[in-house]
């Protein structure tokens, strides 16, 4: 294997590169590999996205249906937004439930926020088009936008990994799977 | 000629004998026109108790017991506190009392009772002499100006207990006195000074002028005066966020209006009593407004802010567009500060080419402002001169009117831009092709990531009106396009997560960014362009 990168394509530095730090949580509430990736912008907004290793976002799943309606009563797609100051936005926690993803094999997933902070809005794209989560997951496949308290903006990424610490355990679990099988 | 007829006797005397001075006395008997006020002092002292001679000489002398005379000294000097002390070198004001005995002449030092001493020296020459060497020191230029006085609000009920009394003495020789029937205290004032600045200064009075010279009188011996009206009208004196004291002229006066006379005469003297000392000056200030400066600005760094940026207290990024300009701009007209303003602005990252951006500036209290167009030419090369980053053509003077047609433009013009695209995917020629036949693009532009967290979450639909590609190779192409005001260019360019649509990524099918972007023109045809 050439110890060079080949030059076919020049990595140009992505949107999310340039603007964003990817910050990640594993096994969200407790359930494997429900990873998620937080992208902080430099203005501290964060888009909650999935993270490659998600369950969704392995090959051979198919989306049926993605639902905003995380209990009788609230539903994600009824958050208002208004003035600079985003008053009325539903408040999230670290484990406030954004959406529900139904895939055709019957299993359920949920999206947890990962972050504190103002729900800004949640994305309609992918209730039209459930395929652009898997195809784009971290741009047009994204699921909300959270506008964390100013105060809090670095103490948000406390409880995070960083990209680094996130490979490394994806790559831990890989080898664990290998061994025992 | 003398003012005062027969008929003002009555009301003269009393007036006189109750410690009202001479130009006050003119003020209740009618006398509105401005000679006789403008007269010096002694003479109208004089004249008057002549006038008032015919009569009984008793009266005169029912001058209230003056302090004794070294007290007198100490407070009129202490009263002009602000300028330097007035009776030091002993002109003419202060005389001095051979024997305690109440005489005529004693009047010469008693402070009077309705204005406090603002018609008394503080409207005559060597008053105004001192304010005048505080404006030519304070170094405004200035070919006019507009004289601003404020008085303390107790001066307005003293004023009112000097006109109940006069009313009711009039009322006596059956003839009524309305409120309109006196001249006002500030409107005597200004006949007397106003040609005394313009005599010592050398410039007109207009009312008009931009250059504003205040003084501000205060009386703290008497202030408690106008506490009385708050418990009769209680509610003309709510206590509001901004204000130090709730007796503020306006306030006084509106109770004035409603109180009634015998609830007044109650709680205030009829002549109102004679004060220790005269007015203090609170302050001298002179101020110039604003003045504005408009032009067009380039800018050719990818690396400079609109405004500065500053993070706590630590500035990321050197120097600024509006630092750049202003800068110059302040130092030549001494100025104390600056608001930078443009029709639009640019990213840190993106340049201003073709014909520049309108932008005007408002020079805050300049201390100088006559400059000729040939100055404004040099001060533009100066600016060009001093930075490559940025330059500026079309500087001139303009009027505040003026910003509005700049900041219609930031709404209402187009603006074109060029842009260097890359693409995921590989192209050919023929691949970009169409966007050069779409006219009138309608897209909707949700609020960008990169600014919702300081603006509303909104959705903007906005329309590119054409657009014109010129291939650079499998992976690059440059894009012209013109768009309406307020299109976010980047985030048409790479969708923004797909929050803009349609955008270049979703026309063409593959995801694109933008590398590079130039405004070319913004479409404002403010200011007028100046031939260099």
């Amino acid at each position: 294997m050439a110890t060079e990168p080949a030059a076919a394509e020049l990595t140009v530095p992505s949107l999310v590169d340039r603007y964003f730090t990817r910050w990640y949580k594993a096994d969200v509430k407790g359930k494997p590999c429900e990873d998620h990736c937080i992208l902080q912008h430099s203005n501290r907004i964060c888009v909650i996205t999935l993270a490659e290793s998600h369950p969704v976002l392995q090959s051979g799943k198919t989306i049926k249906n993605i639902s905003y309606q995380i209990s009788t009563n609230c539903s994600r797609l009824q958050n208002k937004v208004s003035g600079k100051f985003k008053r009325g936005a539903q408040f999230l926690t670290e484990l406030a439930p954004l959406c529900k993803i139904y895939c055709s094999d019957g299993e359920e997933y949920t999206v947890s926020s990962c972050v504190r902070g103002r729900l800004m809005e949640v994305n309609e794209n992918i209730l039209h088009k459930p395929s652009i989560l898997q195809e784009k997951p971290s741009t047009e496949g994204y699921i909300a936008v959270v506008l964390p308290k100013f105060e809090e903006s670095k103490s948000i990424t406390e409880g995070l990994l960083t990209q680094k610490q996130y490979e490394e355990i994806v790559m831990k679990r890989m080898t664990a799977a290998t061994a025992t099988s | 000629m003398f003012p005062l007829t027969e008929e003002n006797k009555h009301v003269a005397q009393l007036l006189l004998s109750t410690g009202t001075c001479p130009r006050c006395v003119y003020r209740f008997c009618g006398v509105d026109f401005h000679a006789p006020y403008k007269l010096p002092y002694k003479e109208l002292l004089d004249e008057l108790q002549k006038f008032l001679e015919t009569e009984k000489d008793e009266l005169i002398l029912e001058v209230p017991n003056p302090p004794p005379k070294k007290i007198r000294l100490q407070e009129l000097e202490d009263g002009i506190d602000g300028i330097d002390n007035l009776s030091q070198n002993g002109e003419g004001r202060v005389s001095v009392i051979e024997d305690g005995s109440i005489a005529s002449k004693n009047s010469n030092l008693n402070v009077c009772n309705v204005c406090l001493g603002i018609l008394q020296e503080f409207c005559e020459k060597e008053f105004i002499k001192k304010v005048c060497q505080k404006v030519e020191a304070s170094g405004f230029e200035f070919t006019n100006l507009v004289f601003s006085v404020s008085f303390p609000p107790q001066l307005s009920v003293r004023e009112h207990a000097a006109w109940l009394l006069v009313k009711q003495e009039m009322g006596k020789q059956s003839l009524s006195l309305g409120r309109n029937d006196i001249v006002q205290l500030k409107e005597a004032y200004k006949w007397i000074t106003h040609p005394l600045f313009s005599e010592e200064l050398g410039v007109p009075i207009d009312g008009k002028s931009l250059f504003e010279v205040s003084v501000v009188f205060a009386h703290p011996e008497t202030v408690e005066d106008c506490h009385f009206l708050r418990t009769i009208c209680p509610d003309c004196f709510k206590p509001a966020k901004n204000k130090q004291s709730v007796f503020t002229r306006m306030a006084v006066m509106k109770a004035l209006n409603k109180i009634k006379e015998e609830d007044f005469r109650k709680q205030f003297p009829c002549p109102p009593n004679s004060p220790k000392a005269v007015c203090t000056v609170l302050e001298i200030e002179c101020a110039h407004g604003a003045v504005f400066v408009a032009g067009r600005y380039n800018k050719y760094s990818r690396n400079l802010p609109q405004t500065p940026w500053i993070i706590d207290g630590e500035r990321k990024l050197e120097s600024s567009v509006e630092e750049l300009i202003s800068d110059h701009l302040l130092a030549v007209f001494k100025a104390e500060s600056f608001n930078f303003s443009s029709s639009g602005r640019e990213d840190v990252d993106v340049r201003t080419l073709g014909n520049g951006r309108p932008f005007a500036i408002e020079l805050v209290n300049p201390h100088r402002v006559h400059f000729t167009s040939q100055e404004i030419k040099e001060l533009q090369q100066k600016i060009n001169n001093s930075s490559n980053k940025i330059q500026v053509r079309d500087l001139q003077l303009v009027t505040r009117e003026a910003i509005g047609h700049m900041k219609e433009g930031e709404e209402e013009k187009t603006k074109s831009y060029s842009a260097l695209i890359w693409t995921n995917k590989v192209i050919q020629k023929k691949d970009i092709e169409f966007l050069n036949g779409i006219k009138d693009l309608k897209i909707d532009q949700k609020t960008p990531l990169r600014v919702l967290h300081r603006r509303p979450l909104a959705v903007r639909t906005r329309i590119i009106h054409s657009m014109e590609t010129c291939y650079v190779d499998e992976h690059h192409f440059h894009l012209y396009l013109k768009t309406q005001a307020g299109t976010y260019i980047k985030e048409f360019v790479h969708g923004d997560f797909g929050r803009t649509k349609p955008n270049i990524g979703s026309l063409m099918n593959v995801t694109a960014d933008i590398l590079e972007l130039d405004v070319e023109s913004v479409d404002v045809d403010w200011p007028p362009a100046l031939d260099d």
